[in-house]
């Protein structure tokens, strides 16, 4: 008796350990890859200008990650997104070299003032249809960035202001190995939360707005408010980047809340693919390191850009990402 | 204080007339494709650029402005057709992926125009003279006349064009119902690119217009791009109307603004606005509510 009751015992766990990595294991297969390509990455990387140029990957990611769900998911364009971007940084900073704030109390303050702020911004434009959050993003991203450039009592003006480093323990985070560490923590997480929050009801929603808006408002869905809500969200990423960026940097300039800064956000989203998280990682990559090679071309970067921009569209309509995934999925 | 006042107003009405023009532009080319053209500011730099390299080619204003504004609308129907086009095979595409395109197509003309010509500051010679004018308490520059002159001519022939040519006609039909207007005969794609070859010609002649007062460079067309779009959103986007209400508003606001509150803030005042008008009139001053069909 006991012989058969330890079989049975062996043989359910088994059995439902296989079904559920059956399930689950699409999304986690790629965190779990994501995760170890971010653990194995610091062995390739021979200095500490690599390091810093992976650390810009992975906050630009980040950025892109959040972009991502607003242009690719909720269907709705952002230019401005630089603007919450430098606010993130530029809020900490502030709170912690004028006011006095320790840096983990200030970041995450900016991060939840600019996500107020959006809020804003979003609620009056978002119930609308059209390009009316593409108008008002644009709009607040061109009053930040002047602003950031004239208050030069508050935030150094054009010339940009210090940032006070990362405190913690009564030690300051320094040198680009830790700061490797802390983003590519950062990173994986906004992963991670944008892969669940797509597999929750509100991607679910959002899938069901992009296909047929009055349908899905038929359905019940109420999409002014959960477009809003993916805006925050998205905001509230950017953020979060933004003001790791200032402490990591040390400096931050107004040139961070730029309109052509918010356009190379939106670059990389579409470049590695609409609605693909992996895409966002993949673009925001490909479009930070690129240039870091291309330094030769300086004069021509800006024609470059634009001319991936347009080849990206026209040729990958879904960018690089999704195609390369259906090209290998095509036997 | 009288004398600054009509002062502003005049340098307002000037840099409104440019707004204005760019605006229409918008919205010729939003009533074809429903799409924002953020390449409607790269016209204007073309217009500019060009007509400066031809005059410093040593061709007289007189053939070098005609000459720069075509070379701008050659420019505008390439747009359509090498990569706006191609990207809506069945003549339908993504709203998202027309704006990102003339993103794309924004930042290539910016590029080359600072590969081709440079980085520096042009000035245009003024079409006639630089003597001030005395009106009243204010002095007027004869090319802001000029500005205002050209502006209202391009407006009206417009109008005429619109309303009392067939080809006009078609591109009003396109705008109000592009599947009926094919069935009627009219070619769309000839007027997608119509319209931008218009949009270009509007664009360019606001360049060349405004170049000899607030000069241009490589980059004018970034911000003067963008506050035409708030021009066309201010009037109501789509409407020829409003984007001419719009775009003398907006340049009249901001050059109050600037005079009376503060120059720094100049750029800002423009998106001030349009924020308040979209959270509390988002249909545009024009305010025409239109219900979307399904």
């Amino acid at each position: 008796m006991p012989a058969a009751v330890t079989v049975s015992e062996r043989a359910i766990p088994v059995a439902s350990a296989r079904r559920v990595a059956a399930r689950v294991a699409p999304r986690w297969r790629g965190l779990a890859l994501l995760a170890g390509l971010l653990a194995l990455l610091p062995l390739a990387l021979p200095n500490n200008y690599f390091f810093e140029i992976a650390i810009l990957v992975a906050l630009n990611a980040m950025v892109c990650v959040g972009l991502n769900l607003l242009i690719g998911y909720a269907g709705q364009i952002s230019l401005g997104h630089a603007a919450f971007y430098a606010l993130g940084g530029y809020g900490s900073a502030l709170a912690a070299a004028r006011w006095g704030w320790p840096v983990w109390a200030s970041m995450p303050l900016a991060v939840l003032a600019v996500g107020a702020l959006a809020w804003l911004v979003g609620r009056p434009t978002l119930r609308l249809k059209g390009h009316y959050l593409a108008m008002a993003t644009l709009g607040l991203g061109v009053i930040v960035s002047i602003v950031l450039a004239n208050e030069d009592q508050l935030t150094g003006g054009p010339d940009g202001m210090t940032v006070p480093p990362l405190r913690l323990f009564g030690r300051a985070l320094q040198g680009e190995p830790v700061w490797y560490a802390i983003v590519a923590v950062a990173l994986w997480l906004s992963v991670w939360l944008a892969l669940n929050l797509i597999d929750s009801p509100v991607g679910r929603a959002l899938r069901a707005l992009h296909g047929s808006e009055v349908a899905a408002e038929t359905a019940g869905i109420d999409s002014a408010r959960w477009k809003l809500r993916v805006f925050v969200i998205s905001a509230l990423f950017a953020a979060s980047a933004g003001a790791l960026t200032a402490h990591f940097a040390g400096f931050i300039t107004p040139a961070k809340a730029s309109f052509l800064h918010s356009v190379e956000l939106v670059i990389m989203v579409v470049f590695g693919g609409m609605a693909s998280i992996w895409g966002a990682v993949i673009g925001a990559a490909l479009l930070t390191v690129l240039p870091q090679f291309l330094t030769v071309f300086k004069d021509y970067e800006t024609m470059v850009f634009g001319a991936v921009l347009i080849a990206t569209m026209v040729f990958f309509p879904r960018g690089i990402v999704p195609t390369l995934a259906r090209w290998i999925a095509r036997p | 204080m009288g004398g600054s006042w009509l002062q502003y107003v005049a340098g307002g009405l000037t840099v409104g007339a440019i707004y204005a023009l760019v605006a229409l532009g918008f919205s010729i080319v939003y009533n074809a494709s429903h799409a924002i053209n953020f390449a409607q500011g790269e016209f204007v730099m073309i217009g500019g650029m060009g007509a400066v390299s031809l005059v410093g080619l040593g061709l007289p204003l007189w053939a070098a402005v005609p000459l720069a504004i075509f070379g701008a609308v050659i420019v505008g129907v390439l747009v359509q057709r090498l990569a706006l086009e191609p990207a809506q095979p069945g003549g339908k595409a993504d709203v998202v992926t027309l704006i990102i395109i003339t993103i794309g197509v924004a930042l290539f003309l910016r590029g080359l125009a600072q590969v081709l010509w440079d980085k520096r500051i042009h000035a245009l010679p003024a079409f006639s003279g630089a003597e001030p004018i005395a009106l009243g308490s204010a002095t007027v520059l004869p090319q802001s006349l000029w500005v205002l002159a050209g502006s209202a001519f391009a407006v009206l022939a417009l109008g005429w064009f619109f309303n009392r040519t067939l080809y006009g006609k078609a591109m009003r039909a396109t705008a109000m119902n592009p599947l009926a207007a094919r069935l009627m005969g009219i070619s769309t794609r000839g007027v997608m690119r119509a319209s931008f070859a218009l949009a270009a010609a509007l664009g360019a002649l606001g360049g060349v217009l405004s170049a000899p007062i607030t000069f241009t460079s490589h980059e004018i067309g970034v911000m003067l791009g963008l506050k035409g779009f708030a021009a066309a959103m201010l009037g109501g986007l789509g409407s020829f109307g409003g984007a001419v209400a719009g775009g003398l508003l907006l340049g009249l606001i901001e050059g109050l603004g600037a005079g009376f509150l503060s120059s720094a803030y100049k750029d800002a005042i423009a998106f001030v606005v349009i924020l308040a008008v979209l959270f509390f009139m988002p249909g545009g001053l024009a305010g025409a509510r239109r219900s979307d069909r399904v």
